[in-house]
């Protein structure tokens, strides 16, 4: 699979100091790409350096693998950019989706069977002479996505397109898009600062954090094996617990967690001190006096200290000789009976334990 | 250094140059074909007075010449004191003012060759027609701003440099006074009109010229209240700015103008101007008599 | 009072009459003054775009001087004009001293201020990702500028108004270095103040009139594109 779009040494400054810090990137023919990170990480910016809308203060950018440098605006034009503000121009939704078409040129008979086709594909037909003065939220950011798509371009960049609306407008369009980019199988690399919509939608997550990328992977990946705390934290799993490592041979390794121990699943773990991650939905509560079932290797006894609703499930926070978090729905909550100070077992498989060399996540 | 957020400046954009040059060609090419249309060889500056232009001799005069010589005729109309300010720097051709002593000098100086007397009109004094001051009474000039002097009446002075103004300070002189700074004496700065006006307007006193008082006499408030002093005569030069010291000017038309204003045709023309409209002509042709000849024939 | 009444039967006597003098400066006026606001739109407007669109050291000072303008004295930019092209000044050589083209020149200068600091304050109000998402969207440098004076329009068009307002109603600069000659550069302005001056109330308060309709009818003009709603 060749890589559509690269990055190569690329430091962005703003003024004296560098925001963001790219050595390797490689956005892959086909897929979907969501960079994620908390706010200020630079996301937005390494978007644009992407899409040739800013220049870096050093470093390089490769389209099909050939410098883009000289032939930014030609390029510019194989792509296209929508943002969490949709930034709709004065004028009727028909001819804002066309505007990309008409700056390229397009005759109008053509321009207006791909603008109708495509309004249509975003259930916006019925709005084009509308003008765009006073679409809903939802509406105007579903005219930014057609002006996007309409244009047909080979890679597609989206800066958190959602993230201003609210969520059940949000799911619908997360949903949309989702089968658009599968339809179309267009590039595209898509700025979120939700987990979630990352999982929804992409095939390989980047992180970023204090402007630099600290994982790139595929989503699963990336998700049961951060490479450090801050991706830990970024990626849902909700467990970083320091240990250090007591016994580590034919695969299985025993850490000391606080006052605990815990059984993991690594080959030739290579450090001594290490931080034992796990997903809150990988764990599993129990009524404290009771035998636990099932093969999981790890039965820690504890207590419950916390109990936080979370959507539609409970978040349960055990201190089981080190904090650990857990999630369950609220039936079983009922069902356990749980209540702050609760005796309970948590149990988890030694293979849902992720580990992260400590030391790892400075750099 | 960074680039800077805003810039987008890529080459494979439209070119930056391209883009700044294009109002910088619209305005030079303007302005050329602007600074061609006028013709720059038959051109003619006569630097005047406002008050020789406003009395609308140069209306019926200047197309005169025009049309027997091949000149365009520029009436710049502005002060004596900037009209000889501007042949002083060779801006006009040729002058029509009518303030001999600064003329002197000017001739005096090497800016001006060619002198020559064209006409005469007078100065009048006015002033509200209750005449508070006792001018009318006066026998002289020197009396009559003595009057105005004693009873401290308003009185408007143009204090513009020009020759009206001249005239007005030489008689304050003569008294061995200095109005300036007096609350009753005031300066507009302006052209007799607009002093005329402001004077009617304050019911107060002021020198004119015998034209442009005429020519306002329906709209001001004033009366003519002392007239034909031999120090209230108004003459008028021609000359030209020296070509020798200044060589863009237009020596030949400057030269030819001058002989026009003198020749017996301008002078009829001259004898006739405003005879119909205010039964008596505004200016008096005086081509080949000089300025003692004019005082003692008062 | 009278004469106020007077000055507009005045000015419609003439207009019907079809007086040449009058139509012809009329003309002029329209002419000079239009042509410098032309000019003055295509300066303004390059250089309001640099001020509101590019950061770079000393943009501050730049546009201090364009607001300072903005206020500048009419005359002084009259007098200014007036030296530089005198016979006796630098550009005395073009012979542009007492001709329409030193009257286009002066008001254009006059205008120019105008014209930038409008377009400074009308560009700098719309939303700053705009011209990302244009770029974005694949416009070139020009496109993109275009895409945003046409969002900017409302504004921009007060800019023409202001720019050709305060030109057409120019005086001071036009007699100094128009010198207000018969024929060649009088226009209604100067006409005005010209027969101020020699006593003839009635004929400067119809040449008053017309410039105000004059002004009126180019204002209406220029509003009614700019109310216009945008065709889909």
């Amino acid at each position: 699979m060749s890589a559509k779009l690269s990055l190569r040494g690329v430091v962005v400054l703003r003024g004296r100091a560098e925001v963001l810090r790219v050595p390797h990137l490689d956005v892959i023919e086909g897929e979907v790409l969501a960079v994620l990170g908390p706010n200020g990480a630079g996301k937005s910016t390494m978007l644009q350096v992407l899409g040739l809308l800013e220049r870096p203060a050093t470093g390089e950018v490769l389209f099909g693998g050939e410098l883009a440098l000289g032939r930014e605006l030609e390029l510019r034009r194989r792509m296209a950019a929508v943002f969490q503000d949709p930034l709709l121009l004065d004028r009727s939704v028909a001819a804002n989706v066309g505007l990309g078409l008409s700056l390229r040129g397009m005759p109008r008979r053509e321009r207006t069977e791909r603008v109708d086709r495509w309004l249509a594909r975003f259930d916006i037909d019925g709005l084009a002479h509308r003008s765009c003065r006073h679409l809903s939220g939802g509406e105007a950011q579903r005219v930014s996505l057609a002006r996007a798509f309409v244009l047909e371009p080979e890679i597609l960049l989206l800066d958190e397109p959602f993230s201003a609306l609210d969520q059940p407008t949000r799911d619908s369009l997360v949903g949309e898009l989702a089968s658009v980019l599968a339809e179309t199988a267009v590039t595209a690399v898509f700025v979120t600062h939700d987990r979630d919509e990352a999982a929804r939608l992409a095939h390989r997550v980047a992180v970023l954090a204090g402007g630099d990328l600290r994982q790139v992977g595929p989503t699963a990946e990336v998700y049961s094996t951060p490479a450090d705390e801050t991706v830990a934290r970024y990626v849902g799993v909700e467990t970083v617990a320091p240990a250090r490592v007591l016994t580590s041979n034919d695969g299985l390794v025993i850490l000391g967690v606080g006052e605990a121990q815990v059984e993991a699943v690594a080959n030739g773990f290579p450090a001594d001190e290490a931080l034992v991650c796990l997903r809150p939905e990988d764990v599993v509560l129990y009524p404290g006096g009771v035998d636990v079932p099932g093969s999981a290797r790890n039965h820690l006894r504890g207590v419950v200290r916390r109990i936080t609703p979370s959507g539609a499930e409970v978040r349960v926070a055990v201190d089981c000789g080190f904090p650990l978090i857990a999630s369950i729905t609220r039936r079983s909550l009922e069902e356990l009976g749980l209540a702050v100070g609760s005796a309970v077992v948590a149990s988890f498989k030694a293979t849902a334990v992720h580990l992260i060399a400590r030391g790892a996540e400075h750099r | 250094m960074s680039c800077s957020r805003g810039s987008f400046l890529f080459a494979s954009d439209m070119p930056l140059r391209a883009y700044r040059v294009l109002p910088l060609a619209v305005l030079s090419v303007a302005t050329l074909l602007l600074a061609g249309a006028c013709g720059s060889g038959n051109d003619l500056i006569l630097a005047t007075t406002t008050s020789t232009n406003d009395s609308g001799l140069l209306d019926e005069i200047v197309p005169l010449f025009e049309k027997s010589n091949d000149y365009n005729v520029k009436i710049v109309a502005v002060g004596s004191g900037q009209a000889l300010e501007m042949g002083a720097r060779g801006d006009a051709d040729v002058l029509l003012v009518h303030a001999p002593s600064s003329e002197e000098e000017f001739v005096a100086a090497g800016n001006g060759v060619n002198r020559q007397l064209v006409m005469h009109n007078d100065f009048i004094i006015v002033g509200p027609a209750d005449d508070p001051a006792g001018v009318r009474r006066a026998t002289d000039a020197i009396s009559a701003i003595h009057a105005i002097l004693k009873s401290e009446a308003s009185f408007i002075s143009r204090g513009d440099a020009s020759g009206t103004n001249a005239l007005e300070l030489s008689l304050w002189h003569e008294l061995s006074f200095d109005p300036g700074g007096q609350s009753w004496y005031e300066e507009t700065g302006q052209g007799m009109g607009q002093t005329l006006q402001v004077a009617g307007q304050r019911d107060a006193y002021t020198i004119s010229d015998r034209g442009t008082y005429l020519a306002l006499r329906d709209v001001l408030d004033l009366d003519i209240l002392h007239e034909g002093d031999p120090r209230l005569l108004n003459i008028y030069h021609v000359m030209q700015v020296n070509p020798d010291k200044f060589g863009d000017v237009n020596a030949e038309g400057a030269a030819a103008f001058v002989a026009f204003m003198v020749s017996p045709e301008a002078q009829a023309l001259v004898a006739e101007f405003g005879v119909e409209r205010f039964g008596r002509p505004l200016f008096i042709p005086d081509a080949g008599k000089t300025e003692e000849e004019l005082r003692e024939n008062r | 009072m009278d004469l106020i009444f007077d000055g507009i039967g005045g000015a419609v006597k003439i207009l019907i009459s079809g007086d040449q003098d009058v139509w012809e400066i009329t003309f002029r006026s329209l002419a000079v003054s239009g042509s410098a606001t032309a000019l003055a739109l295509v300066i303004g407007i390059a250089i309001g775009a640099t001020l509101a669109f590019r950061r770079f050291a000393g943009r501050n000072i730049f546009v201090t001087l364009v607001n300072t303008g903005m206020g500048f004295p009419p005359v002084v930019v009259g007098l200014i004009v007036a030296i530089l092209l005198w016979r006796s000044g630098p550009l005395g050589q073009l012979n542009l001293i007492y001709t329409p083209g030193a009257m286009v020149i002066a008001q254009t200068v006059i205008a120019v201020p105008l014209v930038t600091g409008f377009t400074i304050a009308a560009l700098g109000a719309l939303p700053p990702q705009l011209r990302t998402q244009l770029y974005g969207l694949g416009a070139s440098r020009l496109q993109m500028l275009w895409l945003v004076l046409q969002e900017a329009r409302l504004p921009l068009f007060a800019a023409i108004m202001a720019g050709f307002g305060a030109a057409v109603s120019e005086v001071g600069a036009s007699i100094m270095v128009g010198g207000n000659l018969s024929g060649e550069t009088r226009v209604l302005t100067t006409a005005i103040v010209q027969e101020v001056s020699r006593g003839n109330y009635d004929i400067a308060l119809a040449l008053s009139f017309i410039l105000l309709v004059l002004i009126l009818l180019v204002t209406a003009v220029l509003t009614t594109v700019q109310q216009r709603e945008r065709p889909t």
